[in-house]
């Protein structure tokens, strides 16, 4: 594990999500309480409907609890105001989505540069250049001007992980990240999330189906009716469960 | 985002489907287009017909016989013609009470076929004194004028318009030639000067000395002074002393009519600036109704705008949820939508812009129903057509850009 104090990164305290469905509302997500620390890899996984979702919305700044406490890198997310949540989303963290969420007219170098053309204060020449940067980075070198329908399922998601690190964020949000892929494409991105937290340093939250995911995090969180079943820290004794890996890990 | 990137977004977002921009934008190039032909249209008839009434000289007043002429006029009279007697005008030159009046030249009017051989033509002739030429700026071509002599003997003479002059007599010179005038034997003495394009136009017009129209074609009676007449035309010695000669004639007119202080005069006097400011005025109702007709195209085109942003926004719902994924603010959304709605209306401005200038500029000189279609384009037009295009798509732009920024940025990832 990461040496020295911990720092927590995320920081739940008695979390609930209510939704008003006609007359009766839905609780999806019931008093959670929940650290995670900087350079951690999170998998969370649960059955469909369980709150994994709402979990993930709340992390990723787009929804904001109906009551508890979501304090992320220090700040309070409930006092913040739309355009300040609109701000963290731009500097705190990246999120990567199973269906990519690229837009699809622009190159995959004005994909990944879209994060900064709204933080503002940063010119068009430095923008290209962090964008390549980070596709650099998801091995697309030779992908800067390709349209998302130009490129396979595994390279549009590596754009999409691509843009979620274009900031510099410590926090990367993954849901379902290889929902759409094939076992390839799901490898290499599996590879390139571990990658990132055991090179980078990047604190990541990956919500998702796939053991393989799960396998390749350092801690499992199980859901089930919007609360936590199950917290579990993963061993990688020899490291020989993913075997490829072994030469990037640590 | 910063305006420039803003400005590049809605052109990207604007190109990526060219028909559908090109349509909506057709909307507004017709609606701006058409402002500017119709006000190029309406405007050079208001000039024209400006410039015409000044080639008569702004320094004329004409004084009419009746107190509300132009209501008479709708019974089929041409106000009360006893009103003005050749002594009213004889009475108007007077250095104390009109000093200010330079000249006058009374007139009435007769009608009648002239007739030259087997030639002949209906004519609206006038009977004049010596002055009238220079009163309503008219010139000799031939011949000579009227004069004060021919009036004083009742002389059968005439002066010929150029028009009649070519109907009864061709390519020869008529003076010296004598024609019938309601079978009375006139001597050509002049003729005048073509006056095509001016609003009186004397082309078709016989002009004889005013007691000669009185006596022998309007078989009129009574004495010389008291031969009653159709208007009086008064120059103002200057342009500037318009208003004080208009005064002298009021007051002299006042005078001999012996009307008491509460009465209304018995006389309508207008000056070349009421009949402009008249005709403007109506030209200028004209120009609004051009404009309004032209202002709702621009509307409907307006509508177009919106109608297409609105589907524009339903379709681009997950990208907007995207944007808002990676850091948009809701005024990011906001502006990016109501910049294309501007953009597409500018560009539409631009080219309407340019295209009513295109009509305006080769319709010029166009003739319809044998009319001389006059256009004047004006800067100020086109400047004003073009913010309102920008006008327009930011008023029909700022709703479906509520929209969008309004939507619920989970939601709008959920969209497909």
């Amino acid at each position: 594990m990461t040496s020295g104090t911990p720092t927590p990164v995320i920081e739940l305290t008695n979390v609930s999500r209510e939704f008003q469905l006609g007359t009766h509302s839905v609780r999806a997500l019931d008093g959670i309480s929940l650290t995670i620390q900087l350079g951690e890899m999170v998998a969370i996984i649960g059955p469909s409907g369980s709150g994994k979702s709402t979990l993930m919305n709340t992390l990723g700044c787009l929804d904001q609890p109906s009551s508890g406490v979501f304090v992320l890198n220090g700040q309070n997310v409930s006092d913040l105001s739309d355009n300040q949540l609109a701000e963290t989303r731009s500097h705190q963290l990246g999120f990567v989505f199973q269906s990519y969420n690229l837009l699809p007219r622009e190159t995959a170098l004005s994909n990944v540069e879209l994060p900064l053309k709204y933080s503002g204060g940063i010119k068009g020449k430095d923008r290209r250049a962090a964008a390549r940067a980070a596709l650099d980075r998801v091995g697309l070198s030779e992908r800067y001007d390709h349209r998302p329908m130009q490129m396979s399922g595994g390279e549009q998601q590596r754009v999409a992980i691509a843009r979620a690190l274009v900031r510099n964020p410590e926090l990367i949000l993954a849901d379902e990240p290889t929902g759409n892929l094939d076992s390839k494409s799901s490898a290499e991105v599996i590879e390139m999330l571990r990658s990132l937290n055991e090179d980078d340093g990047k604190t990541i939250v990956v919500v998702t189906h796939d053991p393989e995911v799960a396998e390749a995090a350092k801690r499992i969180i199980a859901f089930r009716d919007g609360q936590i079943v199950e917290d579990r820290p993963i061993d990688h004794p020899t490291d020989s469960v993913t075997d490829e890996t072994n030469e990037n890990a640590e | 985002m910063n305006p420039g990137l803003l400005i590049s977004t809605a052109f990207g977002s604007v190109g990526a489907n060219k028909l559908r921009a090109g349509l909506t934008l057709l909307g507004i190039v017709i609606g701006v287009s058409s402002v500017i032909a119709m006000m190029a249209v309406g405007r050079g008839a208001q000039i024209s017909v400006t410039s015409r009434i000044s080639e008569l000289g702004t320094d004329l007043i004409t004084v009419s016989p009746g107190a509300q002429a132009l209501r008479f006029a709708f019974f089929g009279g041409g106000g009360n013609s006893d009103v003005l007697s050749l002594e009213d005008a004889l009475s108007l030159k007077d250095d104390v009470f009109a000093p200010d009046v330079r000249l006058v030249a009374p007139e009435n009017s007769f009608s009648g076929s002239a007739v030259v051989g087997s030639e002949s033509t209906f004519v609206n002739g006038v009977g004049i004194t010596a002055e009238y030429l220079e009163a309503r700026n008219l010139s000799i071509a031939s011949g000579r004028n009227i004069t004060n002599a021919d009036v004083e003997n009742i002389a059968l003479v005439a002066v010929l318009g150029s028009e009649v002059s070519e109907t009864l007599f061709g390519q020869r010179n008529p003076v010296g030639a004598t024609l019938k005038i309601s079978s009375r034997e006139f001597t050509v003495v002049g003729v005048l000067d073509s006056q095509e394009g001016t609003i009186f136009n004397p082309d078709n017009s016989i002009l004889v000395p005013i007691n000669t129209a009185h006596y022998r074609l309007n078989n009129g009676t009574g004495l010389f002074n008291s031969i009653s007449l159709g208007s009086i035309n008064v120059l103002a010695s200057s342009e500037d002393t318009v208003d004080d000669a208009r005064t002298d004639v009021s007051t002299v007119l006042r005078l001999r009519h012996e009307l008491a202080a509460d009465e209304d005069d018995d006389f309508l006097i207008t000056t070349q600036q009421d009949t402009i400011e008249t005709l403007e005025g109506t030209q200028g109702t004209f120009v609004i109704l051009l404009g309004s007709i032209a202002g709702i195209s621009l509307l409907v085109g307006g509508i177009g705008v919106m109608n297409i942003m609105l589907v524009s926004v339903t379709e681009r719902t997950r990208e907007i949820g995207i944007r808002r994924a990676v850091g948009a603010k809701r005024r990011d959304i906001l502006f990016q939508f109501v910049a294309e709605a501007i953009l597409m209306t500018f560009a539409g401005g631009i080219l309407g812009v340019l295209a009513g200038w295109a009509i305006a500029y080769f319709g010029n000189g166009a003739t319809v129903d044998g009319d001389i279609i006059e256009t004047v384009i004006e800067t100020h037009i086109a400047i004003i057509a073009l913010g309102v295009s920008v006008a327009v798509g930011l008023f029909f732009g700022i709703y479906p850009a509520v929209r969008a920024a309004s939507l619920n940025p989970i939601e709008a990832l959920r969209h497909e």
